[in-house]
């Protein structure tokens, strides 16, 4: 059981909170306590929008250990409108559907599970972008 | 006899190789493994007994409940009592490992030592392997969403292709140039050479990386005896071969906190300040063996390495630059595409494959007039990267 490195890193997990660096305005997510920008310190949190473009893509048929029941899938790197990329997995979405530059938003959704018994684990997700009528 | 000035006593010198083939060894342990090439490594010296062993091994722990690898292999080997100790920094571990010997050497505290790579990959099904190897990534913010190397690799090689606009099948080379390579190596995992067809109708793996631009995971070991000058057997059925340069750095461990995924950063440092040390640049390199355990990783390397420009080398491939008569050979045993990829292993695979090249061992696969060769391991999906130079020393 892993409980304590999910929870620890909900405010990311859920919500996409990130840093903004006092120094230099870089935008930071993952959160790293120190600017990859300018190297001092930033430990001011920044929630970002959740919007952004899929960098990069591909799918995968053969998984890891713990994520067999969920492939296929499709994992992205999407650049978030902010600047920083993020990695994670597109979701409401056709095999063939995604490019790069399709614009995405993010989602919260189930990312597995630690066995049948154990914790189920929440985290971000992104979708093609949904149009307003 | 050798001349004092062209073995300075703080040079460091490979005087001993060995290395079992690559495979799936149902049959031998990881220690078993290991002591074949330890063996095979020291009769080269006529059995000097290392100072010093450094195991390199990144699986271990995972996929076969074994840690500890240096008091293991040093008490089965038979030398209790030694200093042993194991490296790990993922897919780099044999790099790193030939580099903390380097660095006991020539600092004058250690005179030999023997460094091991051991990987043993096929005591899991797949997904067991997947989930060991992605451990080398971002635990909380890539291996959580269920990514694999191969994904993130394919995501690279999606990109790449798209900002370079390169076209079809642009990689082919490297698989099919690995391949050919690895035909000839008694050592190497798949020993049948491939045509574009094969390659063009291989097996998507993770799009748009199919099977023929993944290399193999495999059972193996390779293990050289190093030497300081001072100390060097007089004489030597092999021509010692020396480390010219001996380089490493990291870069961000997760792909995307990169300023420029497609950029092996650590990989261009190690690489920029081995060719300082050495006092020699690329014209001067006859071969380069490369970590391509992906076809991607092959282009991303030689443009780091300053062999070509971002974006372009995957042209070293369609020229055929690559090949072993070509303008900067690579691979030239198979690499990871054909020898098989042994993980932690696998950068001890180059030194030993080096060494027998700059020794004129190399048979069917011999790089002609080889004299001066470059090697690079990377670990993760190039967050570490250890480059070494090695030379012969003609008038030894």
């Amino acid at each position: 059981m892993e409980i304590t490195s999910h929870w620890r890193i909900k405010k990311q997990r859920y919500a996409l909170v990130g840093e903004v660096c006092p120094h230099c305005a870089a935008k930071i997510f993952p959160p790293r306590d120190i600017c990859p920008e300018c190297g001092d310190e930033a430990k001011d949190h920044y929630q970002f929008s959740g919007r952004g473009e899929v960098y990069s893509y591909t799918t995968l048929y053969n998984a890891p250990a713990g994520y067999e029941e969920q492939a296929p899938y499709t994992v992205a790197m999407v650049q978030l409108e902010e600047g920083p990329l993020v990695t994670a997995q597109l979701t409401d979405i056709d095999v063939n559907e995604p490019e790069v530059g399709m614009p995405v938003e993010m989602v919260t959704r189930k990312l597995g599970s630690e066995g049948d018994r154990g914790i189920l684990i929440y985290g971000y997700k992104f979708r093609p972008v949904l149009e307003t009528a | 006899m050798m001349a004092n000035k062209n073995k300075p006593k703080n040079d460091v010198f490979i005087i001993g190789v060995g290395m079992t083939p690559v495979g799936e060894h149902w049959d031998r342990s990881l220690r078993e493994l290991a002591l074949e090439a330890m063996t095979t490594a020291r009769e080269e010296t006529g059995a000097m007994r290392p100072e010093a062993v450094y195991v390199a091994n990144m699986l271990a722990p995972a996929l076969s409940r074994q840690s500890h690898l240096g008091a293991l292999l040093a008490d089965f080997s038979g030398m209790r009592g030694i200093e042993a100790v194991t490296i790990e920094a993922a897919g780099a571990s044999g790099g790193m490992a030939l580099r903390q010997a380097y660095l006991a050497l020539a600092s004058g505290m250690v005179n030999t030592a023997l460094v091991v790579g051991v990987e043993k990959i096929t005591e899991r099904v797949t997904a067991e392997v997947e989930a060991a190897l992605i451990t080398s990534s971002d635990a909380d913010y890539e291996s959580i969403h269920g990514l694999t190397q191969t994904a993130l690799a394919a995501m690279l090689m999606r990109r790449y292709e798209f900002e370079f606009n390169v076209p079809e099948y642009a990689f082919a080379g490297f698989s099919i140039t690995a391949h050919a390579n690895g035909a000839k190596n008694p050592k190497a995992m798949f020993r049948r050479p491939i045509k574009l067809e094969t390659y063009q109708r291989a097996a998507i793996l993770s799009d748009p990386i199919n099977m023929f631009d993944a290399a193999p995971m495999a059972d193996g070991a390779a293990a050289i005896f190093l030497a300081r000058g001072d100390v060097l057997p007089s004489n030597p059925p092999f021509p010692p071969v020396r480390i010219d340069a001996s380089a490493t750095a990291v870069s961000a461990v997760a792909v995307h906190d990169r300023p420029n995924p497609l950029s092996f950063a650590a990989a261009e440092k190690a690489a920029r300040i081995a060719f300082d040390r050495a006092k020699i640049n690329q014209d001067q390199i006859d071969f380069f063996e490369l970590h391509d355990r992906y076809s991607i990783f092959a282009a991303l390397s030689l443009e780091a390495a300053g062999f070509a420009a971002p974006g372009e080398g995957w042209k070293l491939a369609e020229s055929g630059a690559i090949a072993l008569n070509g303008q900067i050979p690579i691979c030239t045993f198979g690499g990871s595409k054909a020898r098989g990829d042994t993980g932690g292993a696998t950068g001890v695979y180059q030194a030993v494959e080096a060494a027998l090249q700059l020794q004129g061992r190399a048979s069917e696969i011999q790089v002609a007039d080889a004299r001066i060769g470059l090697i690079q391991s990377l670990g993760g999906i190039g967050s570490t990267a250890t480059t070494h130079i090695l030379s012969t020393v003609e008038t030894l």
